[in-house]
């Protein structure tokens, strides 16, 4: 069985632990465009009113404004619905923040397919695309509250643009609040030897799912949590590879240059073995409550563990 | 303040803004040579800025929306000696640290954010302030605007943030040349009633001659004057200024002179 400790949305560890953060830092600024509730961040606006702006439906401001107070030292964490918080200010993120190289956070909730009813518009589901292949920038997508917790504490303390994804969906807490967490580092989370599962997100639980059904097969299956996309952590990947011989990646995220392609550079300069990539396959979101869609789009265990079977028949 | 060693320092940057394109064979003199005496004013009279210091926590801050007229800063800092004045024939060229556009992470003195894209530099104005006044603190943010620049939406989100913060530590300078690279402002996308939109936003807003430095120094003195609102200055300038052949030709935006050229500006600005 899957130890779970729990359900909770990832949005309320980073809104936890920016209240946290706030406490033990006075240099932490969080910025606000109209989802401050949310986003969870209102609890940080009512402990430090004198060091929260909502900038109201502005995103564009967000990041610029974000961005005048990092130049100014203060540690800016802004923050948004994902969709809003990447794509919209994409090209503040690139020119002001990152190629400036300042050093402001950046939260996406909201994420990916789970955010369910509101449909394609509200689904964040290509920021890590858009977001790894921004020079000086660190991407973290945790997977559950703690995870999210500590990524927020993390980020905090390294200089440079980060951006964080969370979700607003309650989903199975599965690390313990002892686990260990750095950024660019992965966590095995279950060793195997006929193919290896590399999550991030919400589908590192599907994962561990998947390693259940399949060990029932008597399948050995490793799963690898890799909750910064960038910067990988190549050794990782390189390990996995080669004790496996095959890999699934799993996101929910768009698998065109999000976690799947970021894993797959890593293996094609370094040791190519055969991969199959769970993700949304180059399509639009819809309408629907997240479990539905999360079956829908072909991203639960299942699925997993038949990626799993066919990658296998590929090994050579 | 000494008006004619005002007017001999933008002479010089004159000529480096017509040295420096074309060296580098390309860049944009229209909008540097009009924006001349609003930038020299800010840093030979105007901010708080020690060159031997430039990261001291209480300068005024500069932030150059637009970032094409690049030339003009890097010229003042190299009057200000920030940097050697060689360095300004590397404009343009690999491995330089002067950028075709301002950047932050080649850490030239003065440049405090990288800035280029159009549009964001009153947003990054707004944060700083607003980081100022979180820290109680009286330095001042000067942000340099184009007047086509005003037709990005991110400036109105910009506007629309300082009036209502009252950042009164915040003042915007908009080079009005009235010219755009596809031709006159007017005719691609107006922007007026320019002041009546930045009042409305809550801003104090000052029109002068953006050449005439009496002017230029009233409007700055104002501006630090003004208590409990942005204060934009709209300085209405000559594109191409000083240069006969150059003055309002919107050909001139974005082209280097050549050698010959070069030499008939120069004299120009010498007289």
């Amino acid at each position: 069985m899957v130890e779970v400790y729990g359900k909770k949305a990832t949005r309320y560890g980073f809104g936890e632990a920016l209240v946290e953060l706030g406490k033990e830092n006075p240099k932490i600024f969080v910025l606000g465009a109209d989802t401050a509730g949310s986003v969870a961040i209102n609890t940080f606006q009512e402990a430090f009113p004198e060091r929260f702006i909502n900038v109201g439906v502005a995103e564009q401001n967000l990041l610029g404004m974000a961005a005048g107070l990092a130049v100014r030292g203060w540690i800016p964490f802004a923050v948004t619905y994902g969709v809003f918080a990447s794509g919209r200010p994409w090209e503040q993120i690139r020119t002001t923040i990152c190629y400036s190289n300042l050093n402001v956070k950046i939260g996406g909730s909201h994420s990916g397919i789970m955010v369910g009813p509101d449909g394609p518009t509200h689904q964040a589901l290509e920021e890590i695309s858009i977001m790894r292949c921004l020079p000086r920038m660190t991407v973290i997508v945790p997977c559950d509250l703690n995870e999210t917790k500590k990524a927020t504490f993390e980020a905090a303390k390294i200089s440079g643009p980060v951006y964080i994804r969370f979700g607003r969906e309650a989903v199975p807490i599965i690390t313990k609040e002892s686990a260990p967490f750095k950024i660019g580092r992965a966590e095995t989370l279950k060793e195997g030897t006929d193919v290896a599962i590399l999550a991030c997100g919400t589908l590192v639980y599907e994962s561990l799912m998947a390693a259940e059904l399949l060990a029932k097969k008597g399948i050995s299956v490793g799963v690898i949590n890799i909750h910064t996309v960038k910067p990988i952590d190549e050794s990782a990947i390189i390990k996995a590879a080669k004790e496996c011989g095959a890999i699934v990646t799993a996101e929910e995220h768009q698998v065109l240059g999000g976690f799947g392609s970021a894993v797959a550079e890593v293996l094609v300069k370094n040791n190519p073995v055969p991969v199959e990539m769970i993700g949304i396959q180059d399509t639009f979101g819809e309408s629907g409550s997240p479990s539905e869609l999360m079956s829908h789009f072909h991203l639960k265990d299942v699925d997993i563990a038949n990626a799993a079977e066919k990658v296998i028949k590929r090994k050579r | 303040m000494d008006l004619e060693k005002l007017k001999n320092i933008a002479k010089k940057v004159r000529r480096d803004i017509i040295t420096m394109l074309t060296e580098a064979g390309s860049g944009h003199p229209g909008g540097s040579l009009s924006s001349v005496e609003l930038v020299v004013a800010l840093y030979f009279g105007v901010m708080k800025f020690d060159p031997k210091n430039p990261l001291d926590p209480e300068r005024d801050y500069f932030i150059l929306s637009k970032g094409h007229v690049c030339p003009v800063l890097y010229s003042v800092l190299a009057q200000l000696e920030c940097l050697k004045s060689d360095e300004l024939c590397s404009l343009r060229k690999i491995g330089s640290r002067l950028q075709g556009h301002p950047a932050k992470d080649k850490m030239l003195p003065g440049v405090e954010v990288s800035t280029g894209s159009l549009g964001y530099g009153l947003s990054i104005g707004a944060g700083i302030a607003l980081g100022l006044k979180a820290e109680k603190k009286n330095n001042r943010v000067f942000v340099l605007m184009g007047d086509g620049e005003q037709q990005e939406g991110s400036i109105w989100e910009a506007v629309m943030a300082a009036g209502d913060r009252n950042l009164d530590n915040l003042c915007g300078i908009i080079d009005s040349n009235k010219l755009q690279i596809d031709g006159k402002v007017e005719d691609i996308m107006s922007i007026e009633p320019l002041a009546e939109k930045y009042r409305a936003f809550k801003w104090n807003v000052i029109e002068i001659d953006g050449h005439n430095f009496k002017e230029i120094f009233k409007a700055y003195d104002k501006a630090l004057k003004t208590k409990g609102k942005p204060t934009l200055i709209i300085a209405n300038t000559i594109k191409g200024k000083g240069v006969s052949f150059m003055e309002n030709i919107v050909d001139w935006h974005g082209k280097a002179p050549s050698k010959e050229l070069m030499e008939k500006a120069l004299n120009e600005i010498s007289i």
